[in-house]
Formats: C-alpha cells, sequence, structure tokens
C-alpha cells in the first residue's frame, strides 16, 4: 500500500498503516510526526474501562481468580426526574431498597423544589470584577451581588429567595434561568454594577471582557518571593516580581532577610506597603503580572550607587513566569539586560509549572424545607437529626454534598459532579434538584418512615423508562452505608 | 505471540470480563451460579486469544467488496460476517467488514453457552452486543447517541420470548467510518453481525447527498488500508434545518423498512440531531424513544 506519509505498525496482527496524525484501528496506536505512539486506553461506552489501572488480573498465574462473583448492587436510583409531591404531605415519589454489604438499604429518592437556593461562584482570576456588595446583572436583572473574594478568586452569590421571589416577576425569572443554566453546566452572562463582563461556566475559563483568563498566578508577588526565595539565594542578588496587586521584592523581603539577602539599593517605583512589598508599581493592564508595563525597567527608579555595586544580578518576573528580564549592573549602576542564567530559567518554568488553569466552579446551595422532610418521614425533624448524627447520607443526583452545620438540611454541592441535565425549575419560580436520602431499612422504620411505601430496587430499574448514567468513578458510591459520610 | 498479547481481566467491579486484543475489545458479563460464570468467562477467553489472528489471516479477503460470487472465507468468525452482509451484495457495496465486531461478539458468546449453564449473558463489543436469555429472563438495553457523550437517549426491554439475541449501533462518530450521516442508528436483530451489518446499511442511507455542511473525505487519505477506499466517509455535519434533518432520516427509515419487512431485523431507532424515528415493533415494552424529556412539576 504505498502511501508515503503512513507508517505500519505492528502492535498487532491487523498492520495498520496509519497516516500523521491518525490513529490505527485499534484507537490506541497512532502515528504522531512519523512516529508509532501509544495512547491511553480509549473509551467507547464503558467508563468502567477508563480505569485500566485498576482492573483485576484474570487467570494470572499467581492468583487465580477464585470465581467468587461479589459485589454491591451496581445501581443507584437518584431523584433526577423523579418528581415530587410537594407541596402535599405524601410519601416521597420513590422509595427504594437495596442490598448493600448485607444491610438493607433504603434511598428516598425526590426532587426537592427550593425556593431558598442559590449559587456561589468562585472564579479564578485577579482582575477586578467590580467593588464588593455591587449587584450582579444577568440581561440586565439583579440575580446577586459581589461577595469577599478568595485567594486569586473572585467571588460571587447568585439566587437567594430576595431575588427570586421577592423583586419583579422578570427579576425572579432571569434569576431562576441563571441559576437553573449554572447548575446544568450552561455559560452565562454576568454583568457587575461598575465593574466587568464576565462570561461563566462551571468547569471552564471565565471570560473577563472579552478575555479568556488563562491561568492563576502563583501568589501575589509578595507570596511568590516567599514561595522562591531559597531556591534564589545564591544564585541571584536582586529579586523584584512584578504584580499588579503586590509586587515583591526579596532583598527587603522577609523572606529574603531572614536567608540574609544583603541589602541591594534597589528603589521602586509604587507606594510601599511593608518592607519588600509595593501596591501600585504600574496601571493593571494585561502586561507584565497583570499590569500594563511592557518594560519591566520602568518601574524602577535608579539605584542608589552607594549600595549597589557593579555586576550586581537582578531577575525581575511576573506572578505567572510567563515575563521574565535578567539585568546586571555596570560600572554606572545602570541595569543591562543580559541572558538569562540556566539556573534562573529552572526557577521562572517553576513558577509557571505552579500556576493553576484558572477555572469557574459552581456550587450549588439550597435547604431541604418542611414539606420536602415530610415526604421522607412522617416526623420531619427526626430526619434532620438522623442527617446530623450520619446515620442518613444525603446525595444530589448521587453526588455527594456538604452539610452546613446547624439547623435544618441546608447542603451544598458541586455542580460538575451531578449528572447532566439534572435541574428543573418550577414557574413559582424556584429550583428544582434532586435530592436522596440514604440510610439503613431499620433506622429508617425508626424515625417514622413510610415503609409500607418501600419498593425494591429490581422494581425499579426494570422498568424501561429510567435513565441509565454511568457512575461518576471520582464520586464516592452513594450506597456505601454512611457513618462516615465525607464534604466535597 | 498468540494469547500473551490479549489482555484478559476482570473490571474493577468484579464481575465484568473485559478482552482486549488490538482494535478488538469486549466486556463480557454472564449470569448463572457462581462456578457456571467461572466456566463460562474460561470458555470465552480461551476462544478469545486466537480470534484475531483469524481474521488477520484473511484480512485482504474480508476488505473487499462481498460480491455473490465472491469466495467464502474460511474462518468461522469470518463466515459469520459473509453471511451477515451476504443479503446485500447484489445491490449495494459492502464488505464484511460491515459485520467483524457483531461477529466477535457471537462468536466469543456461543464459546461461553457451548460450556456453561447461564441465566444469562451478552458480550459487548464497543456497541454491537450479542445476548443470551435462558426462558423468563431479559435485559434492560440503553441507547447511546453519541459514543463521545455517554449518555442514554432511550431504553429497550428484551425479553427472552423476543427473538432479538443482537444488536448494534452504528453512526458517523463512532469508531468504524460511516457514508451517512446519522448521529446513532441501534439495530435489533436476531443476531449481532446481522445487527451489525443493518446498522451500518441504514446508517449510510440517512445522508444528505451533496449537502454543503456534510465534510467527506475519501477514506484511503484517512486510513490507507481501510475497506471502504476512495468513498466519501463522513468527517463533520455541520448546521441542517429540521426540514433536512427530516429528509435525511427519511432516507433512513425506508432502507429499514424494507429490511424489516425482509426479516432481516426486528426494530430500529435511528437518531439524527433532536429527530428520532423507530421502526418496527418488539413488544408492548419495547423500544421507547425518547425518555430523557424531564416532565416539569408544578408547584
Amino acid at each position: 500500500m504505498p502511501d508515503d506519509d503512513a507508517i505500519r505498525c505492528d502492535a498487532c496482527p491487523v498492520l495498520c498503516y496509519i497516516k500523521p496524525g491518525r490513529l490505527g484501528a485499534c484507537d490506541r496506536y497512532g502515528n504522531h510526526e512519523g512516529q508509532l505512539v501509544r495512547l491511553d486506553p480509549h473509551v467507547v461506552l464503558d467508563r468502567a474501562v477508563s480505569r485500566g489501572v485498576s482492573i483485576v488480573p484474570f487467570l494470572d498465574r499467581d492468583h487465580e481468580w477464585d470465581g467468587n462473583i461479589v459485589g454491591g448492587p451496581g445501581t443507584f436510583v437518584t431523584a433526577i426526574g423523579a418528581g415530587t409531591t410537594y407541596p402535599d404531605y405524601k410519601p416521597a415519589p420513590f422509595i427504594i431498597s437495596s442490598h448493600v454489604e448485607g444491610v438493607d438499604m433504603v434511598t428516598v429518592v425526590t426532587e426537592g423544589i427550593f425556593s431558598y437556593c442559590g449559587v456561589k461562584l468562585k472564579i479564578d482570576t485577579d482582575r477586578h470584577l467590580g467593588p464588593e456588595q455591587n449587584v450582579v446583572r444577568a440581561q440586565g436583572e439583579p440575580v446577586g451581588h459581589v461577595t469577599t473574594s478568595e485567594y486569586g478568586s473572585q467571588m460571587l452569590s447568585l439566587g437567594g429567595v430576595r431575588h427570586l421571589t421577592g423583586g419583579s416577576r422578570r427579576e425572579g425569572t432571569v434569576t431562576c434561568e441563571t441559576l437553573l443554566n449554572l447548575c446544568n453546566g450552561k455559560a452565562v452572562e454576568l454583568q457587575v454594577d461598575e465593574g466587568a463582563s464576565v462570561v461563566v461556566q462551571a468547569g471552564k475559563a471565565p471570560v473577563v471582557d472579552g478575555v479568556v483568563e488563562e491561568r492563576m498566578r502563583v501568589g501575589c508577588g509578595s507570596a511568590t518571593i516567599g514561595m522562591f526565595a531559597k531556591q534564589w539565594f545564591g544564585k541571584v542578588d536582586e529579586v523584584v516580581v512584578v504584580d499588579d496587586h503586590i509586587t515583591g521584592v526579596l532583598s527587603e523581603h522577609q523572606a529574603g532577610k531572614l536567608l540574609g539577602v544583603p541589602e541591594t539599593g534597589i528603589k521602586m517605583r509604587g507606594r510601599r506597603s511593608t518592607p519588600g512589598r509595593y501596591f501600585q508599581v504600574a496601571e493593571p493592564g494585561t502586561a507584565w503580572g497583570g499590569t500594563n508595563i511592557d518594560d519591566p525597567l520602568s518601574i524602577l527608579q535608579p539605584f542608589n550607587s552607594r549600595v549597589a555595586w557593579p555586576g550586581l544580578r537582578l531577575l525581575m518576573v511576573s506572578t505567572t513566569g510567563e515575563h521574565s528580564a535578567y539585568f546586571e549592573l555596570d560600572d554606572a549602576r545602570l541595569p543591562v539586560e543580559c541572558e538569562l542564567p540556566a539556573a534562573l530559567k529552572e526557577s521562572v518554568s517553576r513558577i509557571r509549572e505552579n500556576c493553576e488553569p484558572a477555572l469557574c466552579t459552581v456550587l450549588f446551595m439550597g435547604g431541604a424545607g418542611g414539606s420536602l422532610r415530610a415526604g421522607v418521614t412522617e416526623n420531619p425533624v427526626r430526619l434532620t437529626h438522623s442527617v446530623r448524627d450520619a446515620l442518613t447520607r444525603v446525595t444530589c443526583g448521587g453526588a455527594p454534598v456538604y452539610i452546613w452545620p446547624g439547623g435544618g438540611i441546608t447542603f451544598m454541592v458541586d455542580v460538575s459532579r451531578v449528572p447532566e441535565n439534572a435541574f428543573g425549575y418550577v414557574p413559582t419560580p424556584a429550583l428544582v434538584a434532586p435530592i436522596e436520602f440514604t440510610l439503613r431499612l431499620t433506622d429508617y422504620a425508626n424515625l417514622g418512615g413510610y415503609v409500607d411505601q418501600v419498593r425494591s430496587l429490581a422494581a425499579i430499574t426494570t422498568d424501561d423508562d429510567r435513565r441509565h448514567v454511568p457512575a461518576r468513578a471520582d464520586n464516592p458510591w452513594p450506597l456505601f452505608p454512611s457513618k462516615s459520610q465525607e464534604g466535597p | 505471540m498468540t494469547g500473551q498479547r490479549a489482555q484478559i481481566s476482570l473490571l474493577p467491579d468484579g464481575r465484568r470480563l473485559h478482552l482486549h486484543d488490538g482494535p478488538i475489545d469486549l466486556i463480557v458479563e454472564a449470569f448463572g451460579t457462581a462456578d457456571q460464570v467461572r466456566a463460562a468467562y474460561r470458555a470465552g477467553a480461551q476462544r478469545f486469544v486466537n480470534v484475531l489472528d483469524e481474521l488477520c489471516a484473511e484480512l485482504a479477503l474480508l476488505r473487499q467488496a462481498f460480491k455473490p460470487d465472491s469466495d467464502e472465507p474460511r474462518g468461522v468468525v469470518a463466515r459469520r460476517m459473509a453471511a451477515a452482509v451476504a443479503p446485500y451484495s447484489e445491490r449495494t457495496f459492502i464488505t464484511p467488514m460491515a459485520a467483524v465486531a457483531g461477529a466477535v461478539a457471537e462468536e466469543i458468546l456461543a464459546a461461553m453457552t457451548a460450556s456453561a449453564t447461564l441465566d444469562r449473558a451478552y458480550v459487548n463489543n464497543g456497541g454491537d452486543i450479542a445476548i443470551h436469555l435462558q426462558p423468563g429472563q431479559q435485559f434492560v438495553i440503553g441507547i447511546v447517541e453519541r459514543p463521545d457523550r455517554p449518555s442514554l437517549f432511550g431504553t429497550a426491554v428484551l425479553k427472552a420470548t423476543q427473538p432479538v439475541r443482537g444488536i448494534a449501533t452504528s453512526g458517523w462518530r463512532g469508531r468504524s467510518f460511516s457514508l451517512g450521516i446519522a448521529d446513532a442508528v441501534t439495530v435489533l436483530a436476531d443476531r449481532a453481525a446481522v445487527a451489525d451489518a443493518a446498522a451500518t446499511i441504514i446508517a449510510n442511507a440517512v445522508d444528505l447527498p451533496g449537502h454543503a455542511s456534510v465534510v467527506r473525505v475519501p477514506a484511503r487519505d484517512l486510513a490507507p488500508d481501510n475497506d471502504l477506499g476512495e468513498r466519501l466517509v463522513t468527517q463533520e455535519v455541520g448546521e441542517l434545518s429540521s426540514e433536512e434533518i427530516s429528509r435525511a432520516l427519511d432516507g433512513g427509515e425506508q432502507r429499514a423498512r424494507s429490511l424489516l419487512s425482509s426479516g432481516l431485523i426486528r426494530a430500529a431507532a435511528l437518531r439524527l440531531r433532536e429527530q428520532t424515528r423507530v421502526v418496527g415493533q418488539i413488544h408492548r415494552d419495547g423500544l421507547r424513544v425518547p425518555v430523557l424529556e424531564r416532565s416539569l412539576v408544578s408547584a
């Protein structure tokens, strides 16, 4: 088969000819720039196979398989699409029993209607999205506000009963739609009053004023000095980490002092905060370290010539490691750019390696109210106590939740761990989210559960209008007995 | 070499068997007593280690268009493939490779059921599935629309009283090339190899010839030794109007109906974008599509 750029794979007897950039019939071996390479096992339908590392050897000489067929039930019924009986005090739509490790487990499956709910949005960016407390809008309607920021991230709090039902009809509808889209993994455009426009989507990089945020900085300039001071010590006399927020200077910084880095006579522009930490060395922008400068020397004043010495070695680097420059002082104590020495190159790429990709993450937060709990048991407060005592495991579409301490059942869930399109809405407006309570059958009877309504798992899963979705490998299996409830 | 190359292992759930050799990747599950399941897995694995070598021994023949007067291949699996594509050979271009996945699944299942008494079992070869059911048993089968997004768009219940023992899915997003534009055509037939060939034929018939939004490339440019040669295979499907989607599905449905009336298939579900066609009835509990539309409950 004369095909000049195809290579022949000899990994198996099919002996495929593979063109550059293509895979063979197996989807495992490919032609990468003329080389035969093996790729990770490709999975077509069954996600379990992708966890090839934990595959149990079969007919292996040392551990011959003993033929035992073990394992808990492989099916967990989630509340997605289960419906709800709200506002009636009726048993939840499905109460299902299954055997797990010899214990009769009950899962009460319902879709909760959450008027008290919202999302907490963490947006990995150092860009200023808008002043704290300012209103966040979608389609012009107020849907939430800017809340206190976190390390390397801006935080928005959206939804809540006031926006859902306390404002105009349109405000409620738009809030509900915004929450629903965010929870179902769709992109939403938000505008902060006196601030930026930002496109957010769970698990994706934020887009701030039309610019995709690629990476989080490793830390502020001062933190970067702290993290890397030891690696620089002895290899360079002075380091300036350029950052729009806090620019760090090694010789003046506490970390440099502790190492015994001598004074260098460096003089920074901007406003000194504490030793070695400078605010406002330049204007915000998209160049070095989130500032507007292209020439790093523009943030320096002339060195103090009584302290600085000829040959003094100076590294300037940004907080993402994307920009760097190396200088040595000449006899007039003026910096002259030189090639970055290999030892410093390594530390610059180390900064780059330590920057994580910027993401938006969405946590849904809601409280299970009276009627929802009444669908589980005739004595709702006992369910709350049972959740508190970790006898009952709460999941959201099978995903683990964090239960906020204190009264009620207020939980948070990472929406990216919930199956696709698990959230819905009602015209109230309010969000519909799946919620499952799993507990031992005996415990269920003790807390006044609807034991006569319990249906077997087999009776449910052989119904043909159930949607079966593969379990996510990174979620704990919801049916493993509780008493070890973990947060997200 | 044989048998050392193949990977044979139990999946982490401890129940399903994973068989892998070259391009063949099978997920097997048998139900019955522990002894019988063990015997079945052993027999399946023993048969498996020779299958790829047998096929490759006459690969050149299997990649040629199958004609009514074509030479009969020698191997057991290859003969299953040839028999499955034979009904189409007079009117259509088809090679025995169109049924390879289903034929391999059938062969392994046959080896298992010959050596053990099982309540039920399946051999899933990347979506082409051979099924065994003892009287009174059934399987719930999920249907995936896009292999790269494994969420179900429908389920079917297969009961022992129904004749269906093979399921196959074909579409341009799958592992094999397609001449058509269907996202997925799932076929239920009496045997897996038959279903496999039929799914290929029906998926090829879901098409909009010459449509500007469909990107087609000669198969040979992608894989020099592919059995489709110079034929144009679908690589991308762009914007389609709902009228165009409907027209493309009409072609596939017509083909599916003719296969249904000739008894080659029992049912088929054809999916293109948001439209679905279902041909054939299996049973009251039969193929029901779609099931994903959530019903919202009013407060």
